[in-house]
């Protein structure tokens, strides 16, 4: 098991460094961040200033020497916009990314599971057809048209909920969380499900077509002859069963949503990691780029290995396979 | 019974003071200052941020007219190399310290020395050689050689607090660093509000980055009291999500609502749009050195954008006021000047020019192209106001005219690394002038490149003429009013005969606001909350 951490851990290494390098010298060649940053006034003199300040009058492979010479003292380069070490400024943004994902997730589980049994038990329910076509409109409209129809509807229509931003936070162990105010609560819940609309679908169609192939098999059926209540058997058998697919798809969404809620945290004017992301790819912020897809990379790598570990909780079959190995 | 009377006046005052909630105001801006420190980056959302904290010595009115603020008023010796500030009396920090001219030194101090800074404030005081403070209450600068822009450059920084940043004691200001200051302050102390002291009508509260900027109103303030007790200011980046947060009734008032939108909005009885005139010009700039010049086909080699006939006809070809209505939707001026008409240095004698596709023809046949050339226009198309629109529309009209002609539109960050390596032929880009007015664009546009003297630092088209260079440069060290404006207006004329640049339209700004609520619009695109207030 060691063995295995330590080899994912290179491998993740190795992909970071690739990636890295190929993002370092991608946003050289776009552009140069003082074009943007400098005010258009400013005189001949003070932009080769700026740019001697920012180093960024270097030849490119000694820039890159010095980010690698900062690299090896954990130093991911300091944000030119901002003035603040690259990853610390990230990591400030990370809770408000973790906090919608987590809940976007939540909210895709906890009606996307059930709905999908509901589908996959009785296929030709009128109520299974209902959810079934909802699900294909969740997962074939674009996000970002999703989102803003939530805000036209609950915000701007019915007025229930703020069109956007960040609600009060309180600290948690130092980290602050919106989740624990109405106030904070009321600002996730729309980015939250927008996020959550097309993983739910996802999940829906995933769960219907597992359940919908579990119920005929011989061990369901055998169950069933058992005696056991039809609670458990759905609950149980097959519910077990349609997990890792499930389990596999939610742990990439993750991913996915942690790194790229871009389109969401526009929307919604969310203050996450992605919308750091965006701005600092529009001013070249080379120093936040690259950190933020380093770390990108670093969050993949772990949550596969740790979708790799709920297989082998989840299935026993996938853990002997792995001893032998 | 005494309870329920006790209930029944909370319920009251409840109700009562229900105005005084009312008096919080949040804003939703286009896009987010990088920090709150006032010297740290000197462009339009920290700037915008800044005139409600930090005050300047002198001030710009909406027009961008020069107007007294912190500096009550001023002269100039004989010579125009002396100026002679004198401070306003009784004005405090949010701190409760005295503002004196010790503080304005020390601002001149920080500017050059403010850490990582990526835009800096330091081309406004390294005109003056020394600066000075004979007393409290006087600040006084001198310059080598006389310079009339000393005044719009003093207007373009806010005023710190020394002692907010640890100095106590006199100041000596000193072109080649202030003695006894051996170190400055970092924007991060700014932007946890350690420092964030200036004598603005808002004093600083909370600054979380991508989320919020707070301010309180400022009571002791010497100016007319602010109307909001509080005011926010939240980074809305995407257009949509802006509008839809004023719809909400999330925000009171948004900036650059998108322009699609607008005449939607001002048939909406819950929105007010206020909109008013920029300084901002788009323009087309020529080539004026290549040779041949990168994207013209079909010449020979030659670059026909040296000959002024040719400018003149692609001048003639173009519709303005075509485009102002069609593209703009009515929100810009067309313009033949660099300035709008209320600055200094237009001269109202230059008429706008009508479209006139068959002289244009002629020029071009005259010029030698009878059948015209191909054309590419470079332009960014995420930087002005449907720029890349604008740039399809002169395509078109060239085209119209003979020159065939193409756009390559790319986003801001690639535009602008090509432009300044000269990969355009002819390129559309903006201008937002400062209160010098004319002096602006003249310096940074049209005279030839000099690093030396400051000059042509968005001169990309390298346009280079020694007669007008002299006039420039004669008119930016001439501090006498009447002569700075002739001298102007001489150059004006200049670059108008000459077509050395091809103003399109100043754009006008719109901002969006909640029903019963106005604001001044101001030239510069700042928006001001300060200005902010009932309609009545």
């Amino acid at each position: 098991m060691i063995a295995y951490l330590i080899r994912r851990f290179g491998q993740a290494l190795l992909v970071m460094a690739v990636m890295a390098t190929i993002v370092f010298f991608g946003l050289y060649a776009v552009g140069n961040p003082v074009d943007l940053l400098i005010n258009p006034e400013a005189d001949l003199a003070e932009q080769e200033e700026t740019i001697r300040r920012l180093g960024l009058d270097k030849p490119i492979h000694i820039q890159f020497g010095y980010f690698l010479a900062g690299l090896t003292q954990g130093d991911l380069g300091t944000s030119f916009v901002h003035n603040r070490p690259a990853l610390e400024l990230i990591l400030s943004r990370l809770p408000a990314t973790l906090e919608l994902a987590f809940m976007g997730i939540l909210i895709a589980v906890i009606l996307g599971i059930p709905l999908g049994m509901i589908a996959g038990l009785k296929p030709d329910a009128p109520y299974s057809r209902f959810i079934m076509a909802g699900s294909v409109v969740g997962f074939s409209t674009p996000n970002f048209w999703q989102g803003l129809m939530l805000i036209m509807l609950f915000a701007v229509f019915l007025g229930w909920l703020p069109a956007g931003g960040r609600g009060e936070t309180v600290d948690v162990l130092g980290i602050p969380v919106s989740f624990l105010t109405w106030d904070g609560l009321s600002h996730l819940i729309l980015p939250a499900v927008n996020v959550a609309i097309y993983k739910m679908s996802l999940v829906i169609r995933l769960t219907r077509a597992g359940t919908a192939e579990i119920v005929h098999q011989d061990y369901v059926k055998y169950a069933r002859a058992r005696g056991l209540s039809p609670r458990r058997v759905v609950g149980v058998h097959v519910l077990k069963n349609i997990l890792i697919p499930v389990v596999t798809v939610l742990g990439l969404e993750t991913g996915n949503v942690i790194a790229f809620a871009v389109v969401t945290e526009t929307v919604f004017a969310w203050p996450g990691i992605g919308k750091l992301l965006i701005d600092s790819i529009g001013l070249l912020d080379r120093p936040v780029v690259v950190a933020y897809l380093m770390l990108t990379v670093f969050l993949f790598v772990m949550i596969n290995l740790v979708v790799d570990i709920a297989y082998s909780a989840l299935d026993p079959r996938v853990r002997v396979k792995r001893g032998k190995a | 019974m005494k309870k329920l009377t006790i209930a029944a006046v909370g319920l009251l005052l409840g109700t009562v003071s229900q105005p005084a909630l009312a008096q919080s105001l949040i804003a939703g801006f286009a896009s987010e200052p990088s920090s709150v420190d006032p010297l740290y980056h000197n462009l339009g959302p920290n700037n915008a941020t800044r005139k409600h904290m930090f005050e300047a010595l002198v001030g710009e009115d909406e027009n961008l007219g020069i107007v007294p603020m912190l500096a009550e008023s001023w002269e100039t010796s004989e010579d125009g190399l002396t100026w002679t500030f004198k401070l306003r009396e009784g004005v405090k920090f949010h701190d409760g310290g005295d503002f004196t001219a010790r503080d304005f030194l020390y601002t001149a101090c920080r500017i050059p020395n403010v850490p990582n800074s990526p835009s800096s404030m330091t081309g406004f005081i390294k005109r003056a050689d020394t600066i000075e403070a004979p007393d409290d209450m006087t600040v006084q600068v001198t310059t080598p050689a006389p310079y009339p822009l000393l005044l719009t450059d003093f207007a373009s920084f806010g005023v710190i607090s020394a002692s907010a940043n640890g100095h106590d004691g006199p100041v000596t200001y000193s072109k080649d660093g202030c003695a006894g200051i051996d170190s400055y302050l970092d924007s991060s102390a700014y932007n946890d509000g350690t420092a964030t002291i200036g004598t603005g009508p808002f004093k600083f509260v909370e600054f979380v980055p991508g989320e919020r900027v707070v301010m309180a109103r400022n009571d002791g303030y010497w100016g007319d009291a602010p109307h909001w007790e509080e005011i926010t200011i939240r980074p809305i980046t995407n257009e949509g999500a802006r509008v839809a947060a004023l719809l909400a009734g999330d925000v009171d008032v948004i900036e650059k609502p998108p322009v699609q939108d607008l005449e939607r909005l001002q048939s909406d009885p819950n929105v007010n749009i206020v909109q008013g005139a920029s300084s901002r010009v788009i323009y087309l700039h020529f080539d004026h050195e290549g040779e041949p010049s990168p994207m013209i086909e079909g010449t020979d080699g030659k670059n026909p954008l040296k000959d002024v006939r040719v400018r003149k006809a692609i001048s003639l070809a173009i519709d303005r006021p075509l485009i102002v209505d069609r593209i703009m939707g009515g929100l810009a001026v067309p313009a033949r000047q660099l300035v709008p008409d209320f600055m200094l240095g237009v001269d109202p004698a230059i008429a706008l020019e009508e479209p006139n596709v068959e002289e244009a023809k002629r020029l071009l046949t005259e010029a030698g192209y009878p059948d015209g050339f191909t054309l590419t226009i470079g332009s960014p198309n995420d930087r002005y106001i449907n720029d890349s629109k604008i740039a399809q529309a002169v395509a078109q009209m060239l085209t119209r005219a003979g020159i065939k002609t193409d756009v390559d539109a790319v986003t801001a960050s690639v535009f602008f690394k090509r432009r300044n390596n000269y990969e355009f032929s002819l390129y559309l880009a903006g201008w937002g002038s400062s209160g010098a007015g004319m002096a602006s664009p003249l310096r940074a546009l049209v005279a030839s490149q000099n690093k030396e003297k400051g000059l042509g630092g968005t001169n990309r088209g390298r346009y280079s003429n020694a007669e007008l260079d002299a006039v420039i440069e004669e008119a930016l060290a001439t501090v006498e009013p009447e002569a700075h404006l002739a001298l102007l207006q001489k150059a004006n004329n200049m670059v108008v005969d000459d077509v050395a640049i091809l103003p399109l339209h100043f754009e006008v700004t719109p901002w969006a606001l909640k029903a019963g609520l106005t604001m001044t619009p101001r030239a510069d695109q700042h928006t001001v909350l300060t200005t902010v207030r009932p309609a009545n």
